[in-house]
Protein backbone atom coordinates (compact mmCIF):
# COMPACT_ATOMS: atom_id res chain seq x y z
CA UNK A 1 0.00 0.00 0.00
CA UNK A 2 1.83 2.90 -1.04
CA UNK A 3 1.08 6.02 1.77
CA UNK A 4 0.39 8.78 0.28
CA UNK A 5 2.00 12.47 1.59
CA UNK A 6 -0.32 15.08 0.87
CA UNK A 7 -3.75 13.24 2.09
CA UNK A 8 -2.07 12.76 5.53
CA UNK A 9 -0.25 16.14 5.78
CA UNK A 10 -3.48 17.78 5.33
CA UNK A 11 -5.50 15.59 7.67
CA UNK A 12 -2.65 16.48 10.05
CA UNK A 13 -3.12 20.21 9.52
CA UNK A 14 -6.93 19.77 10.12
CA UNK A 15 -6.64 17.94 13.11
CA UNK A 16 -4.43 20.86 14.04
CA UNK A 17 -6.77 23.31 13.35
CA UNK A 18 -9.75 21.52 15.23
CA UNK A 19 -7.77 21.16 17.95
CA UNK A 20 -6.52 24.95 18.15
CA UNK A 21 -10.67 26.44 17.37
CA UNK A 22 -11.73 24.26 20.15
CA UNK A 23 -8.99 25.14 22.67
CA UNK A 24 -9.19 28.70 21.80
CA UNK A 25 -12.97 28.67 23.32
CA UNK A 26 -12.61 28.59 27.52
CA UNK A 27 -15.91 26.88 27.57
CA UNK A 28 -15.72 24.07 25.33
CA UNK A 29 -18.53 21.58 24.68
CA UNK A 30 -17.30 20.22 21.23
CA UNK A 31 -14.02 17.67 21.84
CA UNK A 32 -10.33 17.99 21.15
CA UNK A 33 -9.10 15.31 18.33
CA UNK A 34 -7.65 13.92 21.25
CA UNK A 35 -10.45 13.72 23.48
CA UNK A 36 -12.49 12.12 20.58
CA UNK A 37 -9.62 9.69 20.59
CA UNK A 38 -9.66 8.89 24.14
CA UNK A 39 -13.49 8.81 23.79
CA UNK A 40 -12.97 5.78 20.92
CA UNK A 41 -10.76 4.15 23.66
CA UNK A 42 -13.50 4.61 26.01
CA UNK A 43 -15.91 2.41 23.99
CA UNK A 44 -13.16 0.12 22.78
CA UNK A 45 -12.83 -0.71 26.88
CA UNK A 46 -16.35 -1.10 27.49
CA UNK A 47 -17.13 -3.54 24.57
CA UNK A 48 -19.49 -1.39 23.16
CA UNK A 49 -17.55 -0.38 20.15
CA UNK A 50 -17.20 -3.47 18.44
CA UNK A 51 -21.02 -4.39 19.38
CA UNK A 52 -22.29 -1.31 18.07
CA UNK A 53 -19.80 -1.72 15.08
CA UNK A 54 -21.08 -5.12 14.22
CA UNK A 55 -25.02 -4.41 14.53
CA UNK A 56 -24.77 -1.40 12.31
CA UNK A 57 -23.13 -3.41 9.68
CA UNK A 58 -25.48 -6.51 10.07
CA UNK A 59 -28.67 -4.31 9.20
CA UNK A 60 -26.56 -2.38 6.65
CA UNK A 61 -25.73 -6.15 4.84
CA UNK A 62 -28.74 -7.51 5.18
CA UNK A 63 -31.10 -4.46 4.15
CA UNK A 64 -28.52 -4.42 1.04
CA UNK A 65 -27.91 -8.11 0.03
CA UNK A 66 -32.28 -7.97 -0.05
CA UNK A 67 -31.91 -4.79 -2.24
CA UNK A 68 -29.41 -6.64 -4.40
CA UNK A 69 -31.33 -9.61 -4.93
CA UNK A 70 -34.68 -8.00 -5.55
CA UNK A 71 -33.77 -4.95 -7.45
CA UNK A 72 -31.11 -6.40 -10.13
CA UNK A 73 -33.08 -9.10 -11.67
CA UNK A 74 -36.44 -7.14 -11.52
CA UNK A 75 -34.15 -4.34 -12.97
CA UNK A 76 -32.65 -6.28 -15.89
CA UNK A 77 -36.34 -7.45 -16.32
CA UNK A 78 -37.79 -4.17 -16.86
CA UNK A 79 -35.11 -2.47 -18.65
CA UNK A 80 -34.93 -5.16 -21.54
CA UNK A 81 -39.11 -5.11 -21.89
CA UNK A 82 -39.87 -2.20 -23.38
CA UNK A 83 -43.48 -2.60 -21.90
CA UNK A 84 -42.56 -3.40 -18.79
CA UNK A 85 -40.82 -0.34 -18.56
CA UNK A 86 -43.14 2.28 -20.00
CA UNK A 87 -45.62 0.55 -16.99
CA UNK A 88 -43.16 0.69 -14.47
CA UNK A 89 -41.23 4.06 -14.62
CA UNK A 90 -44.11 6.65 -13.49
CA UNK A 91 -44.35 4.61 -10.27
CA UNK A 92 -40.58 4.30 -9.61
CA UNK A 93 -39.66 7.98 -10.60
CA UNK A 94 -42.65 8.62 -8.28
CA UNK A 95 -41.32 6.38 -5.48
CA UNK A 96 -37.50 7.49 -5.70
CA UNK A 97 -37.54 10.82 -4.35
CA UNK A 98 -38.89 10.30 -1.24
CA UNK A 99 -36.15 9.47 0.99
CA UNK A 100 -36.30 6.56 2.88
CA UNK A 101 -36.59 8.65 6.40
CA UNK A 102 -40.26 9.97 5.61
CA UNK A 103 -40.79 6.45 5.47
CA UNK A 104 -40.18 5.97 9.25
CA UNK A 105 -43.06 5.71 10.75
CA UNK A 106 -44.54 3.86 8.74
CA UNK A 107 -42.00 1.68 8.73
CA UNK A 108 -42.08 1.49 12.88
CA UNK A 109 -45.68 1.40 12.36
CA UNK A 110 -45.38 -2.01 10.21
CA UNK A 111 -41.98 -3.79 12.33
CA UNK A 112 -41.89 -2.36 15.31
CA UNK A 113 -39.52 -0.62 16.98
CA UNK A 114 -36.59 -2.86 16.04
CA UNK A 115 -33.67 -4.53 13.71
CA UNK A 116 -36.78 -5.10 10.96
CA UNK A 117 -37.47 -1.34 10.82
CA UNK A 118 -33.94 -0.37 10.21
CA UNK A 119 -33.41 -3.09 7.54
CA UNK A 120 -36.62 -2.08 6.04
CA UNK A 121 -35.40 1.63 5.60
CA UNK A 122 -31.87 0.43 4.45
CA UNK A 123 -33.59 -1.77 1.77
CA UNK A 124 -35.64 0.91 0.95
CA UNK A 125 -32.54 3.50 0.24
CA UNK A 126 -30.93 1.03 -1.55
CA UNK A 127 -33.66 -0.42 -3.94
CA UNK A 128 -34.85 2.77 -6.15
CA UNK A 129 -31.46 3.76 -6.98
CA UNK A 130 -30.17 0.23 -7.76
CA UNK A 131 -33.32 -0.80 -9.56
CA UNK A 132 -32.74 2.50 -11.63
CA UNK A 133 -28.84 1.35 -12.06
CA UNK A 134 -30.02 -1.78 -13.28
CA UNK A 135 -32.60 -0.50 -15.64
CA UNK A 136 -30.21 2.06 -17.39
CA UNK A 137 -27.93 -0.55 -17.99
CA UNK A 138 -29.53 -2.65 -19.52
CA UNK A 139 -31.10 0.15 -22.15
CA UNK A 140 -27.61 1.46 -22.52
CA UNK A 141 -26.02 -1.75 -24.03
CA UNK A 142 -25.25 -1.53 -27.33
CA UNK A 143 -27.69 -3.31 -29.98
CA UNK A 144 -24.18 -4.33 -31.57
CA UNK A 145 -23.74 -6.63 -28.39
CA UNK A 146 -27.34 -8.23 -28.60
CA UNK A 147 -27.36 -8.40 -32.78
CA UNK A 148 -24.01 -10.75 -32.26
CA UNK A 149 -24.80 -13.17 -29.43
CA UNK A 150 -28.37 -13.63 -31.86
CA UNK A 151 -26.46 -13.74 -34.65
CA UNK A 152 -24.69 -17.11 -33.19
CA UNK A 153 -27.45 -18.84 -32.60
CA UNK A 154 -27.59 -17.95 -28.68
CA UNK A 155 -30.82 -19.38 -26.84
CA UNK A 156 -32.78 -16.93 -24.77
CA UNK A 157 -31.26 -17.75 -21.93
CA UNK A 158 -27.65 -17.96 -23.25
CA UNK A 159 -28.27 -14.22 -24.85
CA UNK A 160 -28.62 -12.87 -20.95
CA UNK A 161 -26.26 -15.46 -19.19
CA UNK A 162 -23.68 -14.71 -21.78
CA UNK A 163 -24.37 -11.35 -23.32
CA UNK A 164 -26.49 -9.02 -21.46
CA UNK A 165 -25.23 -9.62 -18.21
CA UNK A 166 -21.25 -9.62 -18.60
CA UNK A 167 -22.22 -6.04 -20.98
CA UNK A 168 -24.05 -4.43 -17.63
CA UNK A 169 -22.22 -5.96 -14.55
CA UNK A 170 -19.44 -2.66 -14.30
CA UNK A 171 -22.52 -0.64 -14.40
CA UNK A 172 -24.02 -2.45 -11.86
CA UNK A 173 -20.81 -2.64 -9.37
CA UNK A 174 -20.52 1.32 -9.56
CA UNK A 175 -24.38 1.07 -8.67
CA UNK A 176 -24.05 -1.03 -6.00
CA UNK A 177 -20.95 0.81 -4.31
CA UNK A 178 -22.88 4.12 -4.72
CA UNK A 179 -26.21 2.60 -3.18
CA UNK A 180 -24.12 0.68 -0.61
CA UNK A 181 -22.69 4.13 0.67
CA UNK A 182 -26.46 5.05 0.93
CA UNK A 183 -27.30 2.51 3.31
CA UNK A 184 -24.74 3.50 5.29
CA UNK A 185 -26.03 6.26 5.58
CA UNK A 186 -29.63 5.59 6.04
CA UNK A 187 -28.41 2.97 8.78
CA UNK A 188 -26.96 6.13 11.08
CA UNK A 189 -30.64 7.94 10.35
CA UNK A 190 -32.51 4.82 11.24
CA UNK A 191 -30.64 3.84 14.48
CA UNK A 192 -31.08 7.17 15.86
CA UNK A 193 -34.98 6.60 16.11
CA UNK A 194 -35.61 2.99 15.62
CA UNK A 195 -33.14 0.97 17.88
CA UNK A 196 -31.41 0.70 20.67
CA UNK A 197 -28.27 -0.71 19.12
CA UNK A 198 -25.19 0.57 16.94
CA UNK A 199 -23.40 3.48 15.99
CA UNK A 200 -26.75 5.88 15.07
CA UNK A 201 -28.14 5.20 18.46
CA UNK A 202 -24.61 5.38 20.05
CA UNK A 203 -24.44 9.43 18.62
CA UNK A 204 -27.76 10.06 20.07
CA UNK A 205 -27.39 8.12 23.43
CA UNK A 206 -24.14 9.98 23.73
CA UNK A 207 -25.93 13.29 23.64
CA UNK A 208 -28.98 12.45 25.69
CA UNK A 209 -26.94 10.69 28.33
CA UNK A 210 -24.82 13.33 29.42
CA UNK A 211 -23.92 15.44 26.49
CA UNK A 212 -20.75 13.13 26.15
CA UNK A 213 -20.32 14.83 22.89
CA UNK A 214 -16.73 13.41 22.55
CA UNK A 215 -18.60 9.95 22.28
CA UNK A 216 -20.53 12.04 19.59
CA UNK A 217 -17.79 12.78 17.41
CA UNK A 218 -16.29 9.49 17.73
CA UNK A 219 -18.84 8.09 16.82
CA UNK A 220 -18.80 10.21 13.53
CA UNK A 221 -15.70 9.12 12.96
CA UNK A 222 -15.85 5.56 13.32
CA UNK A 223 -19.09 6.13 10.80
CA UNK A 224 -16.58 7.69 8.37
CA UNK A 225 -14.14 5.34 8.75
CA UNK A 226 -16.17 2.38 8.22
CA UNK A 227 -17.83 4.09 5.42
CA UNK A 228 -14.63 4.59 3.73
CA UNK A 229 -13.08 0.83 4.36
CA UNK A 230 -16.71 -0.35 1.80
CA UNK A 231 -16.18 2.27 -0.40
CA UNK A 232 -12.55 1.23 -0.99
CA UNK A 233 -13.59 -2.67 -0.94
CA UNK A 234 -16.33 -2.03 -3.66
CA UNK A 235 -13.80 0.09 -5.76
CA UNK A 236 -11.52 -2.83 -5.50
CA UNK A 237 -14.20 -5.52 -7.35
CA UNK A 238 -14.55 -2.69 -10.34
CA UNK A 239 -10.97 -3.18 -11.02
CA UNK A 240 -10.86 -6.79 -11.33
CA UNK A 241 -9.10 -7.44 -15.58
CA UNK A 242 -12.51 -8.15 -16.97
CA UNK A 243 -14.61 -5.84 -15.72
CA UNK A 244 -12.08 -2.96 -16.45
CA UNK A 245 -13.51 -2.66 -19.83
CA UNK A 246 -16.05 -0.01 -19.20
CA UNK A 247 -13.42 2.64 -18.90
CA UNK A 248 -10.84 2.25 -21.10
CA UNK A 249 -13.34 1.78 -24.12
CA UNK A 250 -13.34 5.52 -26.55
CA UNK B 1 -38.67 -1.64 -47.40
CA UNK B 2 -40.13 1.48 -45.43
CA UNK B 3 -38.80 2.40 -42.18
CA UNK B 4 -41.85 4.27 -39.83
CA UNK B 5 -40.74 6.30 -37.17
CA UNK B 6 -42.44 9.14 -35.04
CA UNK B 7 -45.91 8.66 -37.55
CA UNK B 8 -43.63 9.38 -40.81
CA UNK B 9 -42.51 6.81 -42.74
CA UNK B 10 -39.92 6.73 -45.01
CA UNK B 11 -39.13 4.36 -48.14
CA UNK B 12 -35.22 3.36 -47.59
CA UNK B 13 -34.97 0.33 -50.19
CA UNK B 14 -37.07 0.26 -53.59
CA UNK B 15 -37.18 -2.47 -56.11
CA UNK B 16 -34.33 -4.27 -55.09
CA UNK B 17 -33.65 -7.99 -56.76
CA UNK B 18 -30.33 -9.54 -56.73
CA UNK B 19 -28.68 -13.20 -57.25
CA UNK B 20 -25.96 -14.16 -55.35
CA UNK B 21 -24.08 -17.04 -56.45
CA UNK B 22 -22.11 -19.46 -53.81
CA UNK B 23 -18.35 -18.38 -52.89
CA UNK B 24 -19.11 -14.72 -54.74
CA UNK B 25 -17.98 -11.76 -53.47
CA UNK B 26 -20.05 -8.97 -54.07
CA UNK B 27 -20.25 -5.61 -52.86
CA UNK B 28 -23.15 -3.27 -52.26
CA UNK B 29 -21.43 0.79 -52.80
CA UNK B 30 -23.50 3.89 -52.86
CA UNK B 31 -23.16 7.07 -50.53
CA UNK B 32 -23.66 7.22 -47.03
CA UNK B 33 -27.57 6.87 -45.88
CA UNK B 34 -28.54 5.13 -48.98
CA UNK B 35 -29.75 2.04 -47.51
CA UNK B 36 -27.23 -0.32 -48.41
CA UNK B 37 -26.15 -1.06 -44.55
CA UNK B 38 -30.18 -1.23 -44.09
CA UNK B 39 -29.95 -3.93 -46.82
CA UNK B 40 -27.61 -5.55 -45.61
CA UNK B 41 -29.06 -6.12 -42.27
CA UNK B 42 -32.22 -6.82 -43.57
CA UNK B 43 -30.37 -9.89 -45.84
CA UNK B 44 -28.84 -11.34 -42.86
CA UNK B 45 -32.12 -11.50 -40.85
CA UNK B 46 -31.75 -8.70 -38.17
CA UNK B 47 -34.75 -6.59 -40.02
CA UNK B 48 -37.67 -7.70 -41.85
CA UNK B 49 -38.47 -6.40 -45.52
CA UNK B 50 -41.78 -4.84 -45.40
CA UNK B 51 -42.61 -5.96 -48.59
CA UNK B 52 -41.01 -9.07 -50.88
CA UNK B 53 -38.38 -11.35 -49.64
CA UNK B 54 -34.52 -12.66 -48.66
CA UNK B 55 -34.32 -15.85 -49.92
CA UNK B 56 -30.82 -17.85 -49.03
CA UNK B 57 -30.42 -21.65 -50.25
CA UNK B 58 -33.94 -21.54 -51.43
CA UNK B 59 -35.01 -20.66 -47.84
CA UNK B 60 -37.14 -17.95 -46.53
CA UNK B 61 -34.65 -15.68 -43.98
CA UNK B 62 -36.69 -15.31 -41.09
CA UNK B 63 -34.01 -13.73 -38.73
CA UNK B 64 -30.52 -14.36 -37.57
CA UNK B 65 -28.42 -17.61 -38.04
CA UNK B 66 -25.49 -18.72 -37.61
CA UNK B 67 -24.52 -19.68 -40.65
CA UNK B 68 -24.55 -16.08 -41.94
CA UNK B 69 -22.49 -14.10 -39.96
CA UNK B 70 -22.36 -10.40 -39.92
CA UNK B 71 -19.54 -8.57 -39.03
CA UNK B 72 -20.56 -5.19 -37.94
CA UNK B 73 -19.39 -1.35 -38.64
CA UNK B 74 -17.18 -1.27 -35.40
CA UNK B 75 -17.29 -2.26 -31.70
CA UNK B 76 -19.09 -5.67 -32.51
CA UNK B 77 -16.15 -7.37 -30.27
CA UNK B 78 -17.30 -8.28 -26.69
CA UNK B 79 -15.00 -6.09 -24.62
CA UNK B 80 -15.27 -8.70 -21.59
CA UNK B 81 -13.70 -11.48 -23.30
CA UNK B 82 -10.48 -11.83 -24.31
CA UNK B 83 -9.17 -12.46 -28.00
CA UNK B 84 -9.80 -16.25 -27.43
CA UNK B 85 -13.01 -15.71 -25.54
CA UNK B 86 -14.23 -13.73 -28.56
CA UNK B 87 -13.49 -16.16 -31.09
CA UNK B 88 -14.23 -19.40 -29.18
CA UNK B 89 -18.07 -17.52 -28.56
CA UNK B 90 -19.81 -19.28 -31.07
CA UNK B 91 -18.45 -22.35 -30.89
CA UNK B 92 -20.46 -23.34 -27.49
CA UNK B 93 -21.44 -26.92 -29.42
CA UNK B 94 -18.23 -28.24 -29.78
CA UNK B 95 -16.04 -30.10 -27.66
CA UNK B 96 -13.40 -28.67 -25.79
CA UNK B 97 -10.40 -29.94 -27.88
CA UNK B 98 -11.93 -28.91 -31.56
CA UNK B 99 -12.77 -25.42 -29.66
CA UNK B 100 -9.51 -25.27 -28.65
CA UNK B 101 -8.28 -26.29 -32.38
CA UNK B 102 -9.91 -23.85 -34.12
CA UNK B 103 -9.45 -20.55 -31.89
CA UNK B 104 -6.19 -21.62 -32.41
CA UNK B 105 -6.29 -21.73 -36.15
CA UNK B 106 -8.48 -18.59 -36.67
CA UNK B 107 -5.64 -15.80 -34.27
CA UNK B 108 -2.90 -17.53 -36.42
CA UNK B 109 -5.14 -16.76 -39.79
CA UNK B 110 -5.64 -13.21 -38.54
CA UNK B 111 -2.30 -12.52 -36.95
CA UNK B 112 -3.19 -12.16 -33.68
CA UNK B 113 -0.71 -14.40 -32.59
CA UNK B 114 0.73 -13.48 -28.57
CA UNK B 115 -2.29 -11.33 -28.25
CA UNK B 116 -4.95 -14.52 -27.57
CA UNK B 117 -5.25 -13.19 -23.57
CA UNK B 118 -5.70 -9.87 -24.21
CA UNK B 119 -8.72 -7.46 -24.17
CA UNK B 120 -10.37 -5.82 -26.18
CA UNK B 121 -9.44 -2.84 -24.85
CA UNK B 122 -5.97 -3.27 -25.65
CA UNK B 123 -5.71 -3.81 -29.22
CA UNK B 124 -5.84 -0.78 -32.04
CA UNK B 125 -8.87 -0.20 -34.24
CA UNK B 126 -7.48 -2.47 -36.88
CA UNK B 127 -7.08 -5.75 -34.64
CA UNK B 128 -10.06 -5.41 -33.44
CA UNK B 129 -11.64 -5.95 -36.95
CA UNK B 130 -9.30 -8.75 -37.65
CA UNK B 131 -10.79 -10.12 -34.22
CA UNK B 132 -14.42 -9.99 -35.33
CA UNK B 133 -13.51 -11.59 -38.28
CA UNK B 134 -11.60 -14.58 -37.05
CA UNK B 135 -14.88 -14.84 -34.09
CA UNK B 136 -17.10 -15.13 -37.67
CA UNK B 137 -14.90 -17.57 -39.40
CA UNK B 138 -14.68 -19.86 -36.62
CA UNK B 139 -18.14 -21.00 -36.20
CA UNK B 140 -17.80 -22.01 -40.20
CA UNK B 141 -20.32 -19.93 -41.80
CA UNK B 142 -21.70 -20.26 -45.71
CA UNK B 143 -22.28 -16.63 -46.28
CA UNK B 144 -20.15 -13.60 -44.50
CA UNK B 145 -21.79 -10.23 -44.36
CA UNK B 146 -19.57 -7.17 -43.56
CA UNK B 147 -21.12 -3.78 -43.52
CA UNK B 148 -18.02 -1.02 -43.67
CA UNK B 149 -15.79 -3.04 -41.58
CA UNK B 150 -12.82 -0.88 -42.59
CA UNK B 151 -14.88 2.67 -41.86
CA UNK B 152 -13.12 3.18 -38.45
CA UNK B 153 -9.51 2.74 -39.61
CA UNK B 154 -6.65 4.79 -41.37
CA UNK B 155 -6.02 4.65 -44.89
CA UNK B 156 -3.41 2.38 -44.63
CA UNK B 157 -4.55 -0.20 -42.29
CA UNK B 158 -7.48 -0.14 -44.43
CA UNK B 159 -5.28 -1.06 -47.36
CA UNK B 160 -3.54 -3.63 -45.37
CA UNK B 161 -6.96 -5.27 -43.78
CA UNK B 162 -8.55 -5.04 -47.80
CA UNK B 163 -5.27 -7.73 -48.65
CA UNK B 164 -5.72 -10.02 -45.53
CA UNK B 165 -9.83 -10.29 -46.12
CA UNK B 166 -8.81 -11.46 -49.59
CA UNK B 167 -6.38 -13.95 -48.52
CA UNK B 168 -8.95 -15.29 -45.64
CA UNK B 169 -11.64 -15.46 -48.67
CA UNK B 170 -8.81 -17.51 -51.24
CA UNK B 171 -8.57 -19.94 -48.14
CA UNK B 172 -12.05 -20.32 -47.26
CA UNK B 173 -14.36 -19.44 -50.03
CA UNK B 174 -17.20 -17.85 -48.06
CA UNK B 175 -20.19 -15.94 -49.79
CA UNK B 176 -19.32 -12.65 -49.05
CA UNK B 177 -21.15 -9.16 -49.53
CA UNK B 178 -19.48 -6.29 -48.75
CA UNK B 179 -21.00 -2.85 -48.11
CA UNK B 180 -18.50 0.47 -48.62
CA UNK B 181 -18.62 3.45 -50.03
CA UNK B 182 -15.42 3.61 -51.25
CA UNK B 183 -15.40 3.15 -54.92
CA UNK B 184 -11.68 1.63 -55.02
CA UNK B 185 -12.21 -0.17 -52.19
CA UNK B 186 -15.05 -2.35 -54.34
CA UNK B 187 -13.30 -2.61 -57.14
CA UNK B 188 -10.30 -4.14 -55.50
CA UNK B 189 -12.10 -6.32 -53.58
CA UNK B 190 -14.99 -7.63 -55.19
CA UNK B 191 -16.41 -10.06 -58.31
CA UNK B 192 -19.46 -8.33 -58.94
CA UNK B 193 -19.76 -4.40 -57.31
CA UNK B 194 -23.75 -3.57 -57.45
CA UNK B 195 -24.11 0.41 -57.78
CA UNK B 196 -26.92 1.63 -55.52
CA UNK B 197 -28.25 5.45 -55.70
CA UNK B 198 -29.00 7.37 -52.81
CA UNK B 199 -32.11 6.90 -50.96
CA UNK B 200 -34.86 4.96 -51.65
CA UNK B 201 -31.74 2.94 -53.13
CA UNK B 202 -32.20 1.14 -56.04
CA UNK B 203 -30.00 -0.93 -57.98
CA UNK B 204 -28.57 1.61 -60.66
CA UNK B 205 -25.87 -0.92 -61.91
CA UNK B 206 -24.04 -4.25 -61.63
CA UNK B 207 -20.55 -4.03 -62.70
CA UNK B 208 -18.93 -7.32 -63.40
CA UNK B 209 -15.06 -7.00 -62.62
CA UNK B 210 -13.37 -9.46 -64.23
CA UNK B 211 -9.77 -9.21 -63.15
CA UNK B 212 -8.12 -11.82 -61.73
CA UNK B 213 -6.30 -11.57 -58.20
CA UNK B 214 -4.10 -10.12 -56.84
CA UNK B 215 -5.31 -6.75 -58.55
CA UNK B 216 -3.01 -3.97 -60.09
CA UNK B 217 -4.59 -1.07 -59.03
CA UNK B 218 -2.61 0.90 -61.50
CA UNK B 219 -3.18 -1.43 -64.56
CA UNK B 220 -5.62 0.19 -67.18
CA UNK B 221 -8.50 -2.70 -66.61
CA UNK B 222 -8.70 -1.53 -63.77
CA UNK B 223 -8.81 2.12 -63.90
CA UNK B 224 -11.55 1.64 -66.53
CA UNK B 225 -13.82 -0.24 -64.60
CA UNK B 226 -13.56 2.07 -61.45
CA UNK B 227 -13.58 5.27 -63.89
CA UNK B 228 -16.92 3.81 -65.28
CA UNK B 229 -18.41 3.64 -61.85
CA UNK B 230 -17.33 6.99 -60.89
CA UNK B 231 -19.66 8.18 -64.11
CA UNK B 232 -21.90 6.18 -62.75
CA UNK B 233 -22.41 7.58 -59.41
CA UNK B 234 -22.55 11.29 -61.39
CA UNK B 235 -18.88 12.12 -59.75
CA UNK B 236 -16.47 14.37 -61.47
CA UNK B 237 -13.53 13.14 -62.45
CA UNK B 238 -11.14 15.71 -61.56
CA UNK B 239 -10.64 17.86 -58.09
Amino acid sequence: MIVRLRPIALIAALLLLWQFAVTRNPIHILPTPWEVVKGIGDLLQHGLLLKYVVASLFRVTWGFVLAVLLAVPLGLVIGWNRRANMAFNPVLQLLRPISPLAWIPLAILWFGVGDFAAIFLIFLGCFFPLLLTAINAVRGIPEVYINAGRNFGLSSTALVSRVLFPAVIPQLIIGMRITLGVGWLVVVAAEMIAVSSGLGFLIVDARNAGNRYDLVVAGMVIIGLIGLLLDMGMRSLEHLKSLRWSYSED
Amino acid sequence: MVFTRDGKSTPVLDDISLEVADGEFVCLLGPSGCGKSTLLSTMAGFLSPTSGEIKIDAEVVHGPDPRRIFVFQERGVFPWLTVEGNIDFGLFHLPAAERRQRVAHYVKMVGLEGFEKAYPPALSGGMKQRLEVARALAVNPDMLFLDEPFGALDSITRLVMRGELLRIWEAERKTIIFVTHDIDEAVQLADRVVVMSARPATIQQIVNIDIPHPRDISSPRYLELRDGIFQQIGLAHKI
